[in-house]
């Protein structure tokens, strides 16, 4: 793997010129200062690389919230009335600049759902393909961030093209595919680093992973059966609390559910799909009226279990969370997934009777 | 903060050994700085978990909504006024209900400590009046006056209007408060630009509802823009929609809203969102000199017909 050896003026030139051919997305601060999220890069401006993360993930990026896929007209003079007409959009190439390793490994997770041997999302893949992910290792990590114990890191390169390591005056950078290599070309960022160069980097690396303080264990889960974590008593506990609103789903970098809505102006009409979020009455509702999740324990519930066991089942792998903390630090009323996670994981002793 | 908590749990303790209650809804501590999480307690065993403290800012009469229980409830001033508003529209039953008051000098705002701090806050400690603050920059100290949040910078009701016990002496109340000053600066700007104000407080909105789901107010069975048969509201983020939500949701709290202030805590990106509900708040007050929430046995002006009513449209 090729390393290089950027300093900031170059970045910032080379993404000027990137900027002519690419559509180029990074990390901004939001007028009134709060907090970041990305946002597309006019010409000349440059992502503010200080920030921990961003407030949204950008899983929009690839995966909007709203997002229209096809036309229709109901006017029966048109030839085509009745008929759904596929939204004609070829991506423009884009460059997401100083993605953090969590967010980009999310991708990956979502790809088991919208990439598969038997369905293929043309949405959302003809976005990721068109998609250059630039990403910015972590050297700060927030006390939240649990990415260490949750299949990622602070210097995490799955789903990644190049990953920028901040050091003094300037970057080291991996190049990690070949949209990368041809990305760095296009920059024209060429200075090769010295041979040092990955060692250095993998001794900043393991420097921020043990900045991580926060952990979460997930050994059991696999192993537990579906129904004994279903029907543990805990739940209700977990649940009180929650509002069910979608803030937790809605900045989650892995939550790809949605809902398939179709809005008729005059003749005129779209079909598109919107995020949905699991914790909506809404979500589950049957045509009947029936609600099989018809109470807020149910929907806690199941988000955590898909999360958390379902998907691991599901795709025998890791957990569906990359541990970025968003849910942790801005779910309004405090529920910790780091927390439900370890109630999930406990091992069960049966205890000693003593009598 | 320390003698509310420990007098909160010796009469949570009270109350749920001598079965006067099934459950306390309280708050126990949070897992990260500045947030403690809404709680029951079943067992008396349990009232340990129970805290006070200044991040206890989400209302708790929206954990009331519908439930049977005989239930012991910690009330700051405004969770009681919006339980009273609760008994006035039959959303819960007296009878079941053992009001634990709080008296409260206000809640902190996590989002402005967050900003004037400036760096990642890893721990928060009150002292007194003082609110010492502890991250990755160098530890500060603010006086809690001015990390209030806002509505409780301008709170007139911190004293619970309706309680069976009292955790304290009640405090003294805000007086002199002008309520209205920043809606006053709304009010008096050109059509254009109070149009761009608006516009620009909802930019970055992403219909989670927190701020529904948090108000104490919003229990309808279904929301307007959650009927799908017929559907009012669309479901994307087009603006028209996402205004539609925010403005009609503030009608629905007209003259009902008691400017708790959750639905501005909750919001996840930050959105005033009292901006709409409080403009309303003011009209109530000029239209009827009306406050909601401090009498269960009157009812608020706009659910009463008055044979009486001077305004000719009425009759």
């Amino acid at each position: 793997m090729k390393v290089l050896k950027i300093t900031k003026e170059d970045l910032a030139k080379g993404l000027d010129t990137l900027n002519k051919s690419f559509r180029l997305i990074g990390p901004v601060k939001d007028k009134d200062e709060e907090f970041h999220n990305f946002e597309e890069l006019g010409q000349g401006e440059l992502p503010d690389f200080n920030f921990r993360n961003t407030r949204l993930s950008p899983k929009s990026i690839v995966y909007p919230q709203s997002e229209k896929m096809f036309e229709y007209t109901l006017d029966s003079n048109d030839p085509e009335h009745d008929i759904l007409i596929e939204v004609k959009k070829e991506p423009s190439p884009q460059v997401v600049v100083g993605i953090r390793p969590c967010d980009a490994k999310a991708f990956s997770l979502v790809k088991l759902n919208f990439d598969t041997p038997e369905y293929k999302d043309p949405y959302w893949l003809r976005r990721f393909e068109a998609t250059t992910l630039l990403g910015l290792a972590c050297h700060n990590p927030c006390s939240s961030c649990f990415c260490a114990s949750a299949g990622s890191g602070p210097f995490n390169t799955e789903s990644l093209d190049m990953l920028l390591v901040e050091e003094q005056g300037g970057y080291l950078a991996q190049v990690l595919t070949k949209k990368g290599e041809e990305l760095a070309h296009t920059a024209g960022w060429t200075d090769e680093a010295g041979s040092d160069a990955q060692k250095q980097i993998d001794t900043m690396k393991e420097a921020a992973e043990k900045r991580i303080k926060s952990q979460i264990s997930t050994d059991n889960l696999k192993n537990k059966l579906d129904m004994e974590i279903y029907e543990e008593p805990y739940w209700e506990d977990v649940s009180f609390s929650c509002i069910n609103c979608g803030t937790c789903t809605y900045l989650c970098p892995t939550c790809w559910c949605f809902d398939v809505q179709d809005e008729t102006c005059g003749n005129c009409g779209i079909r598109m799909r919107n995020w949905d979020s699991c914790m909506y009455p809404l979500f589950s509702l049957h045509g009947s009226g029936h609600n099989p999740r018809g109470e807020k324990l149910h929907r806690v519930r199941q988000r955590f279990m898909h999360k958390l066991k379902y998907y691991v089942d599901k795709y025998d792998s890791g957990i569906q969370c990359v541990g970025c903390g968003r849910c942790v630090n801005h779910c309004p009323v405090n529920i910790d997934i780091r927390r439900v996670c370890e109630l999930m994981n406990r091992s069960e002793v049966c205890p000693v009777t003593t009598e | 903060m320390l003698e509310y908590t420990e007098k909160i749990r010796e009469i949570s303790q009270k109350l749920l050994k001598d079965s006067k209650v099934d459950m306390v809804i309280g708050f126990r501590k949070g897992t990260v700085p500045m947030m403690n999480e809404p709680t029951f307690i079943r067992n008396a065993n349990e009232v340990g978990q129970l805290i006070w403290d200044s991040n206890c800012g989400i209302n708790l009469a929206n954990y009331l909504t519908g439930r049977k229980e005989k239930i012991g409830i910690v009330a700051k001033g405004c969770d009681s006024r919006n339980i009273v508003v609760h008994l006035v529209e039959n959303k819960v039953n007296r009878d079941n209900l053992h009001i634990i008051g709080v008296p409260c000098k206000g809640m902190i705002d996590r989002r402005k400590i967050g900003v004037i701090y400036g760096e990642e806050i890893l721990n928060v400690v009150e002292d007194g009046e003082k609110i010492v603050v502890e991250g990755d920059g160098d530890e500060k100290v603010y006086d809690k006056k001015d990390v209030l949040q806002e509505n409780c910078a301008i709170c007139i009701h911190r004293n619970p209007v309706i309680y069976d016990e009292l955790v304290a002496d009640l405090v003294e109340e805000q007086k002199d408060v002008d309520r209205y000053e920043d809606v006053r600066k709304i009010e008096s700007m050109p059509p254009d630009e109070k149009w761009a104000y608006f516009e620009g407080l909802l930019k970055n909105c992403i219909r989670c509802y927190a701020c529904r789901n948090a108000c104490p107010l919003c229990y309808c069975p279904t929301c307007f823009v959650d009927e799908s048969r017929p559907q009012w509201v669309g479901k994307s983020i087009d603006p028209v929609d996402t205004r539609t939500f925010h403005f009609l949701r503030a009608y629905h709290c007209a003259g009902r809203c008691t400017d708790c202030g959750a639905c501005e805590r909750v919001c996840p990106v930050g959105i005033n969102v009292r901006a709409f509900t409080k403009k309303l708040e003011k009209d109530v007050k000029e239209l009827y000199d009306w406050e909601i929430g401090l009498d269960p046995n009157v009812r608020p002006p706009l659910d009463v017909y008055k044979t009486q009513d001077p305004e000719d449209f009425i009759k």
